[in-house]
């Protein structure tokens, strides 16, 4: 492999600003990397090949006849495919928008197209996001790349494989109950979901409008800042966009100190149901932080034990409103059914059938009957009050602590197959990331190290409009356990060119 | 138990527009039960008292100016359909009239 390819984002742009090397030699890395690796790993639904070098050679002329660029130009990047571009296709992940082309750019696609960062393509998904493995994708699932027969996190699996296994150093993904979070804790890398509305969802394809975030995936806590900053900030065409400056992010991510910053351990998301080695690995955490001069507390949130439950109907609610566009009319795919009358509503049934894969008929059927009348007020009204009840113990954990922390998944990474048909066991999962998205506080999750070889995520979790305090703890505690470790963590992955799907079924341990 | 049963999804699927088979029905059927078993809890942790909460991040509405802005052609906003004619999206019989 290039080394090219191991460096983080910030070096890359270091080295292109130097003149060391060029973009186009960068990007050549990293597609040479995807064209050797990704048979195993299915990071990528669609490689960009020839705009990505189109873009980089720009980046280099520009560069040479001295124009002033952005920090990141020349810097390559994967797009997790639920967000729209144009001139590649984007699928969500389901057989409904097989080889679509979106007419539009996504808001945080112009402003990747604006930065000059090639594009290198678009990323694998659970279908329309809905899932924890990557396994619900209608085009095979990503591969962890620490054991190959594991799952790489869901839904932004193939976002969180791309930069662990180094064939991007910087990706987008978006979470809705811990999609960016859960798939970087099980890779050992960085995930970051911003504040609700501090980054345009503007051509992300809507799961649950009132949840959904896109936000950075990367390698480095530096990294996820510097990715924060070129894709923040206010859009008209969001009306939920958030009309606050993108903030200070790298800045932070640099400060290097916690001293007299008070971290809150969540008495709800430990314990029962979280994996041994997750919490040894987490406590060990707590220490260094302390030892750092940070103040730790512990809080207590006492309704999040409800969160799951009203996530469960708040989301499928606002996917089975946000899914009836896919009705065969206006885009995707449309199927006659077999026998006559060829009517709108039978084109239909046959086109959502045959469309849509298991999961998404699940969370549809869930929301068409959250959102039915009789139960409106027992399910949704429920879990909307709950929702309040979560944002108020929120409010009382700030009040005691500047950041919240806890492993970002119970578990770690587990075997494809495993979880696929019992639902309920997939979407615990997600317990610790979930509270999250409900209150639309910003989360990171970043590597905490290993528990039987596998990766194992710390969370830290801000106020509203202060994700500068995620940077700022989480650098810290990447650097000291980067200290203990004598590396990153992802230095201790495998060699993939050693790996063949074939070998790592048994797994790794 | 909850009340989701075979009849319950057939129902379900109908409204929202996804044939489903009788194994479909069959195995979703019992997979809901789960589900709505396990996050039915909700109704009983907020009293008539507390609020909802429909948004995270409390916004008042949103205006823009009445003008004209950034507009899809009529060539790009039938690009992805799977049918057309002279400019429109081009849709099966609404009505069965056999």
């Amino acid at each position: 492999m290039s080394e090219l390819t191991r460096h983080s984002a910030a070096r890359l742009a270091e080295m292109l600003a130097a003149k060391e090397v060029t973009s186009v030699e960068v990007t050549q890395a990293h597609l040479d990397r995807i064209a050797e690796v990704d048979g195993n790993i299915n990071a990528f639904l669609h490689v960009n090949t020839e705009e990505a070098l189109a873009v980089a050679a720009d980046v280099d002329k520009a560069r040479a006849a001295g124009e002033d660029l952005p920090a990141l130009a020349g810097v390559p990047i994967a797009i997790k495919d639920l967000i729209v571009t144009v001139g590649q296709p984007t699928t969500a992940g389901s057989k409904m928008l097989e080889g679509w082309m979106s007419p539009y750019d996504a808001t945080v696609i112009k402003k990747i197209r604006a930065a000059r960062m090639p594009m290198l393509g678009k990323t694998n998904l659970d279908e329309f996001a809905m899932g924890s493995s990557t396994e619900h994708s209608a085009y095979g699932p990503t591969r962890n790349p620490w054991d190959l027969s594991r799952i790489p996190g869901g839904s932004g699996g193939g976002s969180a494989a791309a930069v662990a296994a180094f064939e991007a150093p910087l990706a987008l993904g978006t979470d809705t109950g811990g999609s960016i979070r859960q798939p970087a804790a099980v890779t050992g890398s960085v995930g970051v979901k911003p504040t609700y509305g501090g980054v345009s969802r503007y051509g992300a394809i809507a799961m649950a409008s009132s949840l959904d975030q896109i936000g950075p995936v990367s390698r480095t806590v530096l990294d996820s800042a510097l990715l924060h900053e070129v894709i923040g900030g206010h859009d008209p065409h969001d009306s939920t966009s958030l009309t606050d400056p993108v903030g200070s992010l790298v800045e932070a991510a640099k400060t290097g100190n916690v001293a007299g910053m008070r971290i809150g351990v969540i008495n709800e998301l430990q314990g029962e149901g979280y994996d041994e080695g997750v919490l040894a690995r987490f406590h060990e955490s707590l220490d260094l932080l302390r030892d750092a001069g940070a103040e730790i507390v512990e809080v207590s949130c006492p309704n999040f034990k409800y969160a799951l439950g009203a996530y469960y109907l708040i989301m499928p609610s606002e996917a089975s409103s946000n899914l009836a566009k896919y009705d065969g009319v206006r885009f995707g795919h449309r199927v006659l059914p077999a026998e006559s009358p060829l009517t709108i509503e039978r084109v239909m049934g046959a086109t959502r059938a045959a469309g849509f894969g298991d999961e998404v008929k699940r969370r549809i059927i869930l929301g068409t009957y959250a959102l039915s009348a009789g139960y409106y007020d027992a399910y949704y009204g429920s879990a909307q009050k709950v929702r309040t009840l979560i944002q108020r113990d929120f409010d009382a954990a700030f009040a005691q602590a500047d950041v919240l922390i806890s492993p970002t998944s119970p578990v770690p990474a587990f075997k494809l197959g495993e979880k696929l048909n019992d639902p309920l066991a997939m979407y615990l999962n997600d317990v610790a990331t979930i509270p999250a998205n409900l209150a639309g506080i910003p989360g990171i999750s970043i590597p905490g190290g290993l528990a039987d070889g596998l990766p194992v995520g710390i969370q830290f979790l801000a106020p509203a409009r202060e994700d500068a305090r995620l940077y700022r703890a989480g650098h810290v505690l990447e650097t000291l356990l980067e200290e203990k470790w004598g590396g990153p963590l992802l230095s201790q992955a495998p060699d993939l060119r050693q790996l063949s799907g074939a070998e790592t079924t048994s797994g790794a341990k | 138990m909850s009340e989701i049963n075979r009849e319950a999804v057939a129902h379900l699927a109908r409204l929202a527009h996804i044939e489903m088979t009788a194994g479909e029905l069959d195995k979703m059927a019992g997979e809901l039960d789960v589900i709505v078993d396990s996050i039915k809890s909700v109704q009983e942790a907020a009293g008539p008292d507390v609020p909802a909460t429909s948004h995270p991040i409390p916004l008042a509405n949103v205006f823009r100016e009445d003008v004209v802005g950034e507009t899809l052609t009529q060539e790009q906003a039938l690009s992805g359909a799977p049918d057309s004619a002279d400019g429109r999206f081009k849709v099966p019989a609404i009505l069965d009239e056999e």
